[in-house]
C-alpha cells in the first residue's frame, strides 16, 4: 500500500513510502474501528437518554489514531492520554460491556463506577487513563518514560494530547526534560482541527503541531488511513527507544460536538459531512480490502451486522449491570489502608469502613 | 543532629534500602541542594536517581506523578512549597486523587517535599504555610516535622508509604540541632503518620501546634509555668488525618484549648480543630473559649518589624492561654 503522501517530516528521515498488511491485519483494523464508532454511537443515545452522566466526549471519526497505534506498540509499552479516551481503554484491554459501564456509572466498569467518562484505566495494561485535566497526563506519560528508562526496560510511553492542550506550558516543559535525558516516550498530537470550539488557527500561533517539539523530531501523519499511523507508531517506537523523544502529529478530524453538550455551531454541516465523505477512516479502510479483491462487500457487510449485534448486546449487559454499592463511597482513598473517612454528617463518618 | 541532616540521612536511609526511591528537584544533586538537605546523595547514588531538574515545578512533579503510576517512588523536592503552587494540579487532581478515580487500580506513591511557612526577610511570595491547603484535599496524606527525630521518622514514613505524602519542613529549622535517641538513629527508626506527640505535659491548659512553632510554644509553657501556669504542648506532627484523639484527651484534662500556627486563620488549622472540638462531646469539657494563635490575615510584608508583627510571636500564646485560663494579661 502506498504511502508516499502519508507523511510530512521535521528533523527527521526514513519514513516508509509504501507497506503491507494481511487481509486478517486489515480486517481486524475494520472490525476494531467498527467496534469503537459503534460503541461511541450507542453512548451518544445513552447520553441523550440521560443514562450517561456529566461530560461524554466522542471519539467518532477518529478512530484509526488509536487502532493505528496499538497495531504498532507492544502491551508493554504504557499509554497516558486526555478524556476523549474510551476507544484508548477498550485497545488496552476493557471490553465495550466494561468502557460502557464506567460511562454509565455501574459496579463492572473499570474504576468501579467512581471514574466515568473522562477516567478509565487499565494499570495491567500499562494503560493510565484517561485524564480530565487538559495537558496534565504530558509530563505523567513523560514520567512512565522516565521510569522505563531508569529501571533499562524496551519499553516506550505514550503521551497523547489534543491540539486543544498543545499549547499548554507544562507539555513544554515536560518535553525539554524529556530531550534533556532522552527518554523513550512518544508525543502524539491528535490533532482534530478544533479545541472545544475553538479552531486551530485561532488557538495556535504554529499549527505544525508536528514542529512544536523544536529539537525533537516529529512527523505529520495523514489519520484517516490505519496504515499510515501503524507505521508512523512503528517508526517512532523506534525512533524513542533508540535516540529519545519523538513528536506525531495525527490530523484527524471528529465528527461529533467537542462534548455531548456542544451543538457545534463553530463549523458547518457541509465541513463535517466533506471530511465525512472523503476522510473517513472506515470507509478508507474498507475500500482497501474491496479495491484489493481481499474482501467482498457481502462479507464486510455481514462483518458490519456482527459488530452491531455483538456491541449492541454488551449494551444491553453493561445498561442492566447494578449501580456501585454505597459503601464504595468511602472505599480506594488510600493504598493498603481503610481511614477514618468523615461523612456529610459526623454521625454518618465510617471508620476503618465501617459506620461509627 | 540538625533537622537537615535527619532528613538528609531519611533520604539516604530509603534510597539505599529500595532502589525504586530517587529524589529530583532544583538543585538537588550538583549543587547539593538549595538548602542543602540533599548533601552528598549524588556522590553515593549517582545522577540517575539523584536527579537535577529545570526550574519548571509542572513539569518535574508531573514527571514524578507518572514515575510513581508505573512503579518508582519519587520524592520530589520543591525548592520551597511556595513554588508548589506551579505544580499543585499535579499534587491534587493528579497525586492525590487519581486511586480513587481508578477505582483502587492506579497507585502514587510519591513524596513531595521541601521548606514551609515564613522563612527571614523574603516577603509575601515565599512565605506562607501550606499545611492547610494541602491538609485540605483527600486521598493527601500531609506530615510536617518539628525536631530532627520528627524530621527523619516522618519522612521515612512519607517515602515508605504508598501513598501520596507532603512533608511540609522548615527552612528555619534546617541548622537548628536537636538530640536524636539511639532509637530514632537507627535506620529502621520510622515515626507512624497520623499520631501526634505530647511534647510536655501539663494540666492547665493544651496548645495544639506544629513546625517551628513548637519550640515557640514550649518556651511560653516554661514562661508561663513561672506564673502557676501548667500548659500541655501537643506536636502534631501530622496535619492529615489528624490525630484528634490526643487533642480531645488533652482537652478532656485541661478543659482549656489554644491552637497556634503560623499559616492564615481563615479556614486554617486551629479553625478545623476547633470544629472538630464543637460538634463532639469534647465541647462538653471546654471551661473556656476556644482561643487560636495564627499569622496575621494579610499577606507577609518585607520589613523586619512588620514580618515580626504578621508571625504567632511567644507573647501571643502567652496572652491567649492567659485568657483561656482567666487570668490577667
Amino acid at each position: 500500500f502506498d504511502l508516499t503522501a502519508s507523511f510530512k517530516l521535521y528533523e527527521c528521515a526514513g519514513l516508509p513510502t509504501s507497506t503491507t498488511a494481511t487481509k486478517e491485519e486489515l480486517t481486524s483494523y475494520l472490525r476494531t474501528m467498527l467496534v469503537c464508532r459503534r460503541m461511541e454511537t450507542n453512548a451518544d443515545t445513552l447520553y441523550k437518554a440521560k443514562m450517561i452522566r456529566g461530560f461524554c466526549h466522542l471519539y467518532v471519526g477518529q478512530e484509526a489514531c488509536v487502532v493505528g497505534m496499538e497495531a504498532a506498540l507492544r502491551r508493554e509499552d504504557g499509554v497516558i492520554t486526555a478524556y476523549r479516551n474510551h476507544c484508548h481503554q477498550l485497545l488496552r484491554g476493557d471490553t465495550v460491556e466494561g468502557v460502557l459501564a464506567e460511562l454509565l456509572g455501574r459496579r463492572g466498569g473499570s474504576a468501579k463506577g467512581k471514574g466515568g467518562s473522562m477516567h478509565m484505566y487499565n494499570e495491567k495494561f500499562n494503560y493510565y487513563g484517561g485524564n480530565g485535566i487538559v495537558g496534565a497526563q504530558v509530563p505523567y506519560g513523560t514520567g512512565l518514560a522516565l521510569k522505563y528508562k531508569m529501571s533499562k526496560e524496551d519499553r516506550v510511553a505514550i503521551a497523547a494530547y489534543g491540539d486543544g492542550a498543545a499549547n499548554q506550558g507544562q507539555i513544554f516543559e515536560a518535553m525539554n526534560m524529556a530531550q534533556l535525558w532522552q527518554l523513550p516516550v512518544i508525543y502524539v498530537c491528535e490533532n482534530n482541527h478544533y479545541g472545544m470550539g475553538t479552531a486551530v488557527n485561532r488557538a495556535s500561533a504554529s499549527t505544525e503541531f508536528y514542529k512544536r517539539g523544536q529539537y525533537i523530531p516529529g512527523v505529520k501523519v495523514g489519520s484517516r488511513d490505519v496504515l499510515a499511523v501503524r507505521e508512523a507508531f512503528k517508526y517512532a517506537r523506534t525512533h524513542a527507544l533508540q535516540k529519545g523523544p519523538i513528536v506525531l502529529e495525527l490530523d484527524t478530524y471528529r465528527y461529533y460536538g467537542h462534548s455531548m453538550s456542544d451543538p457545534g455551531l463553530y463549523r458547518s454541516r457541509d465541513e463535517i459531512s466533506n471530511w465525512r465523505s472523503n476522510n473517513d477512516p472506515i470507509t478508507l479502510c474498507r475500500n482497501l480490502l474491496l479495491t484489493n479483491n481481499l474482501s467482498t462487500e457481502d462479507e464486510l457487510k455481514a462483518l458490519e451486522k456482527e459488530v452491531r449485534v455483538e456491541v449492541d448486546e454488551a449494551t444491553e449487559r453493561a445498561k442492566a449491570q447494578p449501580q456501585p454499592e454505597t459503601a464504595e463511597v468511602y472505599r480506594d482513598i488510600f493504598q493498603k489502608e481503610i481511614p477514618f473517612i468523615r461523612g456529610i454528617e459526623l454521625q454518618t463518618s465510617v471508620q476503618a469502613g465501617q459506620p461509627l | 543532629m540538625p533537622v537537615r541532616e535527619a532528613l538528609c540521612a531519611a533520604i539516604d536511609e530509603e534510597m539505599e534500602k529500595d532502589p525504586t526511591v530517587f529524589v529530583m528537584g532544583e538543585e538537588v544533586a550538583q549543587y547539593q541542594g538549595a538548602y542543602k538537605v540533599t548533601k552528598g546523595l549524588l556522590q553515593k547514588f549517582g545522577p540517575e536517581r539523584v536527579r537535577d531538574t529545570p526550574i519548571t515545578e509542572s513539569g518535574f512533579a508531573g514527571l514524578g506523578v507518572g514515575a510513581a503510576f508505573a512503579g518508582m517512588k519519587p520524592i520530589v523536592e520543591f525548592m520551597t512549597f511556595n513554588f508548589s503552587m506551579q505544580a499543585i494540579d499535579h499534587v491534587v487532581n493528579g497525586a492525590a486523587k487519581t486511586h480513587y478515580m481508578s477505582g483502587g487500580t492506579v497507585k502514587c506513591p510519591i513524596v513531595f517535599r521541601g521548606p514551609n511557612g515564613a522563612a527571614a526577610g523574603v516577603a509575601a511570595q515565599h512565605s506562607q504555610c501550606f499545611a492547610s491547603w494541602y491538609g485540605h484535599i483527600p486521598g493527601l496524606k500531609v506530615v510536617c516535622p518539628w525536631s530532627s527525630e520528627d524530621a527523619k521518622g516522618l519522612l521515612k514514613a512519607a517515602i515508605r508509604d504508598p501513598n501520596p505524602v507532603v512533608c511540609l519542613e522548615n527552612e528555619l529549622l534546617y541548622g537548628v540541632e536537636f538530640p536524636m535517641s539511639a532509637e530514632a538513629m537507627s535506620s529502621e527508626f520510622v515515626l507512624p503518620i497520623g499520631k501526634a506527640k505530647v511534647e510536655r505535659e501539663g494540666t492547665n491548659v493544651t496548645i495544639v501546634t506544629f513546625s517551628r512553632l513548637v519550640g515557640v510554644a514550649l518556651k511560653a509553657a516554661e514562661t508561663l509555668a513561672q506564673e502557676g501556669i501548667n500548659a500541655e504542648v501537643i506536636n502534631l506532627r501530622t496535619i492529615r488525618p489528624l490525630d484528634f484523639d490526643t487533642i480531645a484527651s488533652s482537652v478532656r484534662k485541661t478543659n482549656r484549648l489554644v491552637t497556634v500556627e503560623e499559616g492564615w486563620p481563615m479556614y486554617g488549622v486551629g479553625a478545623e480543630i476547633a470544629a472538630q472540638i464543637v460538634e463532639t462531646d469534647t465541647f462538653d469539657f471546654l471551661d473556656a473559649p476556644i482561643e487560636r494563635v495564627t499569622g496575621v490575615d494579610v499577606p507577609m510584608p518585607y520589613a523586619e518589624n512588620l514580618e515580626k508583627l504578621a508571625l504567632p510571636q511567644e507573647q501571643n500564646i502567652i496572652n491567649a492561654v492567659k485568657r483561656a485560663c482567666y487570668r490577667k494579661a
